[in-house]
């Protein structure tokens, strides 16, 4: 792991009306890691990684991708988040991808489209250099055989893959993962799960939201635990299991029974 | 008169109505997005103004506002009115009176497009203009065809109201030889054209739905 840093978030807050969802997040994530965020539901896993990948904007705090700000608190600390310019923002987009539950694939897009279209869009290359890059993912990923499909008549285990694709095709710094496994059932998570492994051995930066505690366990250099807006806990995944938290105890302990 | 005179005399009527149908199309279609997109607006002053031009087209018949348009710039203005304003009145009035309810079709499938597809757009670093573009109106178009269908299938009909400002469409045509000859042939003959008019016109809309149907939403 190398020490470039490609993100780093300082005392982000957040709220949707009264509700407080994310009170004070700082996170530094470097090149090559793999980062796990676990939690109970409602404790502000999803919004910490929507606030990321600026769908929502935070309240307060700062946040840079590679050293270029994003927002900077006016003190410097938690105060009010200042975006950068508009224009300046939509740059932004280049330094992370974003993998939903639900993958949102482009419905009216063949498979090989939805990977290549925003690469097109983005301006990543020449149309032939754009295409082989795709079809290159897209073998390593097993769906060699499915360029002309159309989502619809994918299982939610390919379309997750296509999605997978999708994001590195626009080679992020940071991918992000938003409980990537929640909408398929347990064959094609584990499905999905080997590739996130294989996408680890690369060394591609990733955060990963899920509920999946053996793999989180098992790929991640470091677990986060977040509950009521607070990283509780956080280390190597051997410190987290072993954790003397009550709180982080439990919710390992409930999730592992089941 | 024999039946032939009848027969050419109603099928230049139908020209008039066809003419009357492909132009509304022509100008409602593409208004009716502008007109989606103002009621849509976050700016209160368009989207109410929207509101109230919708509300105003669909709640007052369309022969009344066939009339307005074209008697409309001689009671406000004085306006004299000539002999080929009749058409361009028709044109006008079908035009605002569709793009209302087209409006209304697109802003359901506009709004029935998840947020998903919206933010993986965003995130992808598609611009506002091209997930528009690329990603939400092919999907809009789609959604929206089997109810536009509708609408169009009525609108062939609705060319008849035409009638009502004396244009030379099928309809005014047929009820003129039918009293003149004192017989209601010519009116059913105008209703097996307009009955062939939507098969073909049913038949094309299917089409295009068959186009789209190679992926599912």
């Amino acid at each position: 792991m190398s020490q470039e840093t490609l993100l780093e978030i300082e005392h982000m807050s957040k709220a949707f009306g009264d509700n407080q969802v994310l009170k004070d997040i700082s996170l530094d994530v470097h090149k090559g890691e793999v980062v796990a965020i676990i939690g109970p539901s409602g404790s502000g896993k999803s919004t910490l990684l929507r606030c990321a990948t600026l769908l929502e904007t935070m309240d307060g705090g700062s946040m840079k991708y590679s050293g270029h700000p994003v927002c900077l608190a006016e003190d410097g600390k938690a105060g009010p988040a200042k975006y950068i310019e508009k224009n300046e923002l939509k740059k932004m987009h280049q330094y992370f991808g974003l993998v939903f539950q639900n993958f949102n694939l482009f419905p009216h897009y063949s498979v090989l489209k939805n990977v290549v279209n925003p690469a097109l869009i983005n301006g990543m290359g020449t149309k032939e250099e754009i295409e082989a890059n795709a079809k290159a993912l897209l073998d390593q990923f097993g769906l060699a055989q499915k360029y002309d499909a159309y989502p619809c008549e994918l299982s939610g285990g390919q379309q997750q893959r296509v999605s997978i694709a999708r994001a590195l095709a626009l080679k992020p710094g940071i991918l992000f993962l938003d409980e990537p496994t929640s909408a398929l059932d347990p064959e094609l998570t584990a499905e999905v799960l080997k590739l996130l492994k294989e996408l680890a051995k690369e060394h591609i930066t990733m955060i990963i939201v899920t509920h999946e505690l053996g793999f989180a366990r098992e790929v991640s250099d470091r677990i986060l635990f977040i509950e009521g807006g607070n990283i509780v806990e956080q280390g190597t995944p051997d410190e987290l299991f072993n954790s003397q938290n009550q709180r982080v105890r439990d919710f390992i302990g409930k999730l592992s029974s089941h | 008169m024999d039946l032939q005179t009848t027969l050419i005399q109603l099928g230049q009527g139908l020209w008039v109505s066809f003419e009357i149908f492909a132009l509304t199309l022509l100008f409602a279609l593409p208004l009716g997005m502008v007109v989606a997109f103002g009621r849509m607006s976050s700016n209160k002053i368009i989207s109410t103004l929207t509101k109230i031009y919708i509300s105003i087209m669909r709640g007052t018949p369309l022969m009344l506002q066939l009339i307005v348009v074209y008697f409309g710039p001689w009671y406000m203005f004085r306006m004299r009115i000539s002999d080929s304003y009749r058409f361009i009145a028709v044109i006008i009035a079908f035009s605002l009176n569709y793009a209302a309810y087209f409006a209304e079709i697109y802003r359901g499938g506009i709004e029935s497009i998840p947020k998903g597809q919206y933010e993986a757009a965003q995130v992808l670093g598609y611009s506002k203009w091209q997930t528009f573009w690329h990603i939400i109106l092919p999907q809009v178009i789609k959604r929206v065809l089997p109810s536009v269908t509708n609408e169009i299938i009525t609108l062939v009909k609705d060319t008849s109201l035409a009638f009502a400002i004396a244009l030379a469409e099928m309809f005014t045509v047929a009820k003129q030889i039918s009293a003149a000859s004192s017989t209601i042939v010519p009116l059913m003959i105008a209703g097996l054209y307009y009955y062939l008019f939507n098969l073909v016109v049913s038949w094309g809309m299917e089409q295009i739905e068959k186009h789209y149907r190679y992926y599912k939403i």
